[in-house]
């Protein structure tokens, strides 16, 4: 029996750009599906087509249990819709935003008012619902966004980037909520440039690059392809190097990388936080003082490249639509777990220029 | 899974017919909300064809002929019903850019993803602009009574002349929504919504007789159906209509009005409907 959210051999080209070049999906009912890939990839494309905006040029999508192409209607009823390219009225209040989205969702006048109300209690907006969304933060917005898809109590979710452009703070209250909903049963897939957001909603993930699931798995598999974690340290002295590469050899497995020239070491680890506190442990003993250590999870990046052999800008480069500030965000200064952070910088971009 | 049966599928057509008008209700609320938190909006929309009264009024008030007579308060009669044709036409550039900005800012994705009635956002979107234009026009038949203008005609006469001009600009927002559809930005549906209107509304009996124009421009200003609309204003106001050439609309010009606004509403509604469809952002 298909899954909530079903597709089998999805197309859709843009002049001679095939954004879904095939992709086929199976969410079963009451888990999340996280669609991870670079810019261009072709995930809000599949969203897109998904939620009846888009029509595929061929293939077949099935959402709770309606076909998108044939009963558009009736999948409109059955699903809610949140992200980047969904929206609320910025000279609308938070309230009128949810009342007007409950009355097009065919609630009743009151109804609607209360499952407003509610709503912006449950994303601690009460204080904020009489003003305009204009005035709202970035991670109000992001909220009242996600509070308009759950008028309904939508059997099936889908949440295009949802944490884009959120600070840190928003992004982990988000989540928190994003779990809670999913706990309650509803099926969710979400698209996400972020493996560390995959890793924390997702059940499965599918990799997606140029209009492909090129892979597709739990997120300990796809890790276990891409290599794992590592420790990096940024020794203070350069005499101490030696001491510290022998110390990390003790506890990593496989070889270290040094790099002479920036004073940083890097070993492949399994056992994550609490070997890391080992380390500094044994580090402090040794009388190395450090001036930077962290746990670096794989990336999307690091996925990518072990996937596809190119990173995931690359990608993006060659669309057109990557900019160097991308880049630099993303290498940035490869310590510790970085990766949602690093994208933040280009979300804001985004939201300015829209 | 509430969703899926709290909410009763529209089944018959009258059901249908219901949920349409419904929901462009409340989309029509949520453009009106927005008018009162951008006052601005409405305010230069007054104060531009107030502006046009003043300076037609006074500036070729005195050297421009109509029946014969350069009286300037013939002329002032003569111009008002054209300033308010113009200013009921000049809304199709806030339908235009309001849902272009909507395009631009994902909130017609929002709907789309709604189970709402297809036309609705388009409807509400122009029948917001229709209540702003009554108070446009409102305001402008206050302005035209205090620089002179007057009407010979009983009051149902008056009333329906102010029909026929809602009608019209109901029309033209048709044409807006349809141009904002169709571009990129906001201000590209502003200039877009805007350009075509001057050959529209000045090659036309708005502003001097077409007697007057070179024999080609006077057809097509005899035949535009602006013209209509504006000459039928004159005779329901009872102002003076210059001196109409015999082609039909400028016989008939309030029938000639009410059918050239219902067929652009017709085909405007449909292309605008079927373009928002498969509208993408």
């Amino acid at each position: 029996m298909p899954g909530a959210i079903y597709a089998e051999g999805l197309v859709k080209t843009f002049g001679d750009v095939r954004a879904l070049d095939g992709v086929d999906l199976d969410v079963p009912e009451g888990t999340v599906l996280g669609l991870l890939g670079p810019n261009g990839a072709g995930k809000t494309t599949a969203v897109r087509c998904l939620t009846t905006l888009l029509r595929p040029d061929s293939g077949r999508a099935v959402v709770a249990g309606l076909d998108v192409v044939r009963q558009p209607n009736e999948v409109r009823r059955s699903i809610g819709l949140s992200g980047q390219f969904a929206a609320v009225d910025e000279y609308l209040t938070g309230r009128e935003n949810l009342h007007m989205v409950g009355r097009l969702y065919q609630m009743r006048g009151k109804a609607a008012k209360a499952r407003a109300a509610e709503l912006l209690d449950q994303f601690h907006l009460t204080d904020a619902a009489d003003r305009p969304t204009k005035t709202y933060s970035g991670g109000m917005r992001r909220r009242l966004d996600l509070a308009a898809a759950l008028v309904v109590h939508p059997p099936v979710m889908f949440m295009d980037e949802p944490t884009t452009g959120l600070d840190p703070r928003n992004r982990q209250q988000l989540w928190e909520v994003i779990k809670d909903l999913v706990s309650g049963g509803t099926t969710l897939l979400l698209t996400t440039q972020y493996l560390e957001e995959a890793d924390h909603l997702a059940h499965d993930i599918a990799v997606v690059d140029r209009g492909q699931v090129i892979a597709r798995g739990t997120s300990d598999q796809l890790k276990a392809r891409t290599g794992g974690e590592r420790v990096e340290v940024v020794v203070h002295d350069r005499e101490r190097m030696a001491t510290a590469a022998e110390v990390l050899a003790g506890f990593g497995k496989g070889t270290t990388t040094v790099q002479e020239h920036t004073r940083r070491l890097t070993i492949p680890v399994t056992g994550g936080a609490k070997l890391l506190a080992e380390v500094i442990r044994e580090l402090d003993a040794r009388g190395i003082e450090i001036d930077d250590i962290g746990l670096r999870r794989p990336t999307l990046d690091d996925v990518f490249l072990s996937l596809t052999g190119h990173r995931a800008e690359a990608e993006e480069n060659g669309n057109g639509n990557g900019n160097g500030d991308e880049n630099r965000g993303r290498s940035g200064d490869g310590g510790g777990d970085q990766s949602p952070e690093a994208g933040a910088g280009r979300g804001r971009a985004k939201e300015v220029s829209e | 899974m509430s969703a899926v049966t709290d909410t009763a599928p529209a089944a018959t057509p009258a059901a249908r017919f219901g949920q349409s008008v419904r929901d462009s209700l409340v989309v029509a609320q949520r453009n009106l909300i927005r008018m009162t938190r951008i006052p601005e909006m409405v305010i230069f929309g007054l104060i531009q064809p107030i502006m046009f009264v003043v300076l037609f009024s006074y500036v070729f008030g005195g050297s421009l002929q109509v029946g014969g007579t350069t009286d300037p308060s013939v002329y002032r009669e003569f111009l008002m019903a054209g300033i308010f044709a113009q200013t009921v036409t000049f809304a199709t550039a806030g339908a235009g850019a309001g849902i272009a900005d909507d395009m631009h800012k994902g909130l017609i994705d929002r709907f789309r993803s709604l189970p709402m009635a297809r036309g609705a956002v388009l409807t509400g979107r122009t029948l917001a602009d229709l209540v702003q234009t009554a108070l446009t026009l409102f305001v402008l038949a206050m302005v035209a009574l205090l620089v002179g203008w007057r009407t010979h005609t009983s009051i149902g006469e008056v009333l329906g002349a102010f029909g026929l001009l809602l009608l019209f600009g109901y029309a033209f927002t048709w044409v807006g929504a349809l141009i904002g559809l169709s571009v990129r930005t906001p201000e590209a549906a502003t200039s877009g919504g805007l350009i075509w209107l001057f050959p529209v509304t000045f090659v036309s009996t708005a502003f001097v007789d077409s007697g007057k124009m070179t024999p080609w421009l006077g057809h097509v200003a005899d035949w535009n159906p602006f013209s209509a609309t504006v000459q039928a204003c004159r005779r329901l106001f009872g102002n003076p209509g210059g001196s109409p050439s015999d082609a039909w609309p400028m016989q008939h010009p309030v029938w000639a009005s009410l059918i050239y606004s219902v067929v652009i509403i017709l085909i405007f509604r449909t292309l605008a409907v079927r373009k928002y469809r498969s509208a993408a952002a």
